[in-house]
C-alpha cells in the first residue's frame, strides 16, 4: 500500500492552543492522481497543506512520501513543491530566472538549465517568455509560470493552494480544464485545496471533503455527489434542498419522514442513519425535483409549495419556492416547457425517493 | 477668473518651498562656491584662483583626513546596515501587534534626546572612570581603569548608534511590503537560509537598503559632535577641519573649499552607490 502511493498520512494532528486545526487526518494519494481537499474556509485545509509542504510540523501523526518519513525534513529538502494562493512569483526576477531558481539550487549547469526552462515553458504554452517580467504577464499566464516553476523540478508531489481564486470567472473555468490536462500530461501527483466545489469536482480523481479539521468523506467526485456520506457533504457538494421532519418508518432502505406540516415524504436512508422517531433531514437535489406538470410517477413523494420567484440562468434556471416555511429550489426544464410560474402560484413538487437522502438532523 | 485663482493658490503653496530652496540651500552653496575660489592677497584685496584647492592636495593632512572620513563613513554605513537588518526583519515580520509598536518606539526613544546627550551617554559608559571600566575591574578582568574612549572604535560605535533609526525605518517599510509566501517559495524550491536571503529578501529590500544607506552615509559624513567628543584629539574628521578653518583660523576661503569638496565627495559616493545597485534616486526616495 505504502509503495504505490505518493503520499500517505496517518493520524495527523496540528493544534493551535486548544483548537485542533487538523484533527487526526489520514489520507492516501495514489501516484499520478489529482487529489483535492475541499472545505469551507477555516476548515484546516491550508494548515494541512502547510504540514505537507513542511512549513509547519504536525503535533502527532506521520507524513510519508513514497514511503519515506517526512516529518523532520525541512521544506527545501522535500520532493514537494507548492503553487501558492497568490503564486509568490519572485518580482525581482524574470520569468526565466523564476523557473531556473530551483534548478540552480540543485546545481544544474547553466546550459542545461536554459534548455529545461525553455522546454517547460513550451509545455505550459508560454514559449519564448524567459526574459519577460512576471508583472507584465496576464493572470492566467502568471498561473502557468508558477506551475512551470514547480514542474520543472519534477516533484513527486505538487501542492496547490487555491491558485485559481484570484482569477476572474471565465479564466477560472478555462484554467480548471487546463490544469487537469497539464496534470495528465506531466503525470505528477497533484494535491489541490479549494473551497470551490466545482473546481474540485471538475479536476479531481479523488476529493476529500474537510470539515473542522477532519475528513467527512473521501471519494471520487461522482460518488460524492450521488452518495454523500454525511449531511455536511450532501449540503456542501452541489446544490441541495433540505426538508426537516421526523423519521417514522424504514422499509427496504426507504425511509418515511413526516414533515413539520404533516406531509409524508420518502427518501433513501443514508449510511449514517437516524433511528425511527428521531428528527431527520431529507436532502433532495434541485434537478431531482419535478414540477407537477411533468410525469409524476405514482411512487413519487410530493410536497405542496408556493412560487416565490423564478431565477433565469440559462441551463441552470431555477424556481424558488416555499413549502411549509422552508425554501426550496427546483431546476426548470431545459426546453422552456415550464408551466406559468407566476409569483404566489401553488404547485406540486415531486421526486423519486431513490434520489433523495435521509440523514439524522443537526448533522451540519 | 477660475484659472487665476488656481494660479494664485499654486504660487502660495510653492512660496515656502521656493523660499527654502533659494535662501537656505541654493544661496549658501553658491556663496560658498564663490568664496572657495577667492584668494586673499592682503587684508582688503581679493583675487580669483585655485589656491585653496591646491592647498588641499598639497597638504597631506587635509586629503588624508578627507579619505579617512570617507572610508570610515562607508564602513559605519555598512555596519549600521548589518545591525539594522535583523532588527528591521524582526519588527516587520516576526513582531505582532503591540510588541511591534513598542519595538518601533524603542528605536525612536533615543532621538527624543539631542545628539549631545546621546553621545555623552556613550562617554559615561566607555570612559576610563566609566561604567564598563568599573565592571571590568569589579569582575577582576582588568587590573586598572580601562580607557575605551578616544579611538576609532568608539567613534564608530557612536556613529552607528546615531544612524541606526534612519536605517531601520526604511528597511521596516520595504520589508513589511514583502509577501511572506516569497520567502516560503524560496525554501520550497530548494533554497537554504543564505540563498533565500541573497536571492529573494535582499533584492526585494534593495530600495530600502539604498535609501537607508544614503541617509546614514550623509549623516555620518557630515556629523561633527560624535567624532569630536568620542574620538579625542587624534581622531580627525573632515567636518572638524572645516570648522577649524571657519572659526579658529578665520580662513573662510579655505573652509569654503573644503566644504565644497565634502559636498562633491558625498554626491559622488551616493551616485556610485546608486549605479552599483542599479537603483534610481526616484525609486529609492519615492
Amino acid at each position: 500500500m505504502a509503495s504505490e502511493s505518493d503520499l500517505s498520512c496517518s493520524g495527523l494532528v496540528r493544534r493551535f492552543g486548544d483548537n485542533a486545526a487538523v484533527d487526526h487526518v489520514s489520507l492516501n494519494v495514489p501516484a499520478g492522481t489529482f487529489f483535492s481537499i475541499l472545505g469551507p474556509s477555516g476548515c484546516g485545509k491550508t494548515t494541512l497543506l502547510r504540514l505537507l509542504a513542511g512549513f509547519d510540523r504536525p503535533d502527532e501523526g506521520e507524513i510519508r512520501i513514497r514511503g519515506q518519513r517526512m516529518n523532520e525534513v525541512p521544506p527545501n529538502r522535500r520532493p514537494v513543491n507548492m503553487v501558492f494562493q497568490h503564486l509568490a512569483l519572485f518580482p525581482t526576477m524574470s520569468v526565466g530566472d523564476n523557473i531556473a531558481y530551483g534548478l540552480k539550487r540543485r546545481g544544474v549547469p547553466a546550459a542545461e538549465r536554459q534548455k529545461r526552462v525553455a522546454r517547460v515553458l513550451e509545455q505550459v504554452g508560454l514559449p519564448g517568455t524567459e526574459n519577460r517580467n512576471p508583472q507584465q504577464l496576464s493572470g492566467g499566464q502568471r498561473q502557468r509560470v508558477a506551475l512551470a516553476r514547480c514542474l520543472v523540478l519534477e516533484p513527486t508531489l505538487l501542492l496547490l493552494d487555491e491558485p485559481l481564486g484570484a482569477l476572474d470567472l471565465k479564466l477560472r473555468e478555462q484554467m480548471k480544464v487546463e490544469l487537469k490536462h497539464l496534470q495528465k500530461a506531466f503525470g505528477t501527483t497533484f494535491v489541490y485545496i479549494t473551497h470551490d466545489q466545482s473546481e474540485a469536482m471538475v479536476m479531481s480523481d479523488q476529493v476529500a471533503v474537510m470539515k473542522n479539521g477532519r475528513f467527512d468523506q473521501v471519494a471520487p467526485p461522482e460518488e460524492l455527489y450521488r452518495e454523500p456520506a454525511t449531511p455536511f457533504v450532501a449540503g456542501f457538494v452541489g446544490d441541495n434542498n433540505r426538508l426537516a421532519g421526523e423519521l417514522i418508518s424504514v422499509r427496504e432502505g426507504l425511509a418515511e419522514v413526516r414533515l413539520d406540516d404533516g406531509g409524508l415524504v420518502r427518501g433513501r436512508m443514508a449510511s449514517q442513519a437516524p433511528a425511527v422517531g428521531e428528527r431527520a433531514e431529507l436532502f433532495v437535489r434541485p434537478e431531482s425535483l419535478v414540477l407537477a406538470g411533468e410525469a409524476l410517477k405514482p411512487d413519487f413523494s410530493t410536497v405542496q409549495a408556493s412560487v416565490d420567484t423564478t431565477l433565469f440562468d440559462g441551463a441552470n434556471s431555477r424556481v424558488e419556492v416555499t413549502s411549509s416555511g422552508q425554501t426550496l429550489f427546483a431546476r426548470l426544464p431545459q426546453d422552456g416547457s415550464a408551466p406559468g410560474l407566476s409569483e404566489g402560484a401553488t404547485l406540486q413538487l415531486g421526486w423519486d425517493p431513490m434520489l433523495a437522502r435521509v440523514f439524522p438532523a443537526g448533522g451540519a | 477668473m477660475r484659472s487665476s485663482a488656481g494660479r494664485l493658490s499654486l504660487w502660495l503653496l510653492l512660496t515656502p518651498f521656493l523660499l527654502w530652496i533659494v535662501l537656505l540651500v541654493l544661496l549658501p552653496h553658491l556663496q560658498m562656491l564663490r568664496v572657495s575660489f577667492q584668494v586673499r592677497e592682503s587684508w582688503d584685496t581679493l583675487d580669483w584662483g585655485l589656491q585653496q584647492y591646491q592647498n588641499f592636495f598639497s597638504e597631506s593632512y587635509y586629503w588624508r583626513t578627507f579619505v579617512r572620513t570617507g572610508v570610515m563613513s562607508l564602513f559605519t554605513t555598512f555596519l549600521t546596515l548589518v545591525i539594522a537588518f535583523p532588527i528591521a526583519w524582526y519588527i516587520a515580520k516576526l513582531a505582532r501587534g503591540r510588541s511591534k509598536g513598542l519595538l518601533f518606539l524603542a528605536c525612536l526613544i533615543p532621538f527624543w534626546a539631542s545628539e549631545l546627550v546621546r553621545t555623552y551617554g556613550w562617554m559615561i559608559l566607555l570612559r576610563e572612570s566609566g561604567v564598563f571600566s568599573t565592571w571590568l575591574q569589579a569582575l577582576g578582568w582588568a587590573d586598572g581603569p580601562v580607557e575605551m574612549l578616544y579611538n576609532d572604535v568608539a567613534v564608530i560605535i557612536g556613529l552607528v548608534y546615531n544612524g541606526l533609526l534612519f536605517m531601520v525605518v526604511p528597511l521596516v517599510t520595504t520589508l513589511e511590503g514583502m509577501d511572506e509566501n516569497l520567502v516560503e517559495a524560496g525554501y520550497d524550491l530548494g533554497g537554504g537560509h543564505f540563498t533565500v536571503l541573497r536571492e529573494i529578501v535582499v533584492p526585494w529590500a534593495m530600495p530600502g537598503i539604498v535609501s537607508g544607506c544614503i541617509v546614514v552615509f550623509m549623516l555620518t559624513l557630515g556629523s561633527y559632535l560624535t567624532p569630536i567628543l568620542m574620538g579625542g584629539k587624534d581622531s580627525a574628521w573632515f567636518t572638524q577641519q572645516i570648522f577649524t578653518q571657519f572659526i579658529t583660523r578665520f580662513n573662510w576661503e579655505q573652509g569654503a573649499a573644503l566644504g565644497v569638496l565634502l559636498l562633491v565627495l558625498s554626491s559622488f559616493i551616493v551616485w556610485i552607490g546608486l549605479r552599483v545597485t542599479g537603483q534610481s534616486l526616484r525609486k529609492v526616495m519615492g
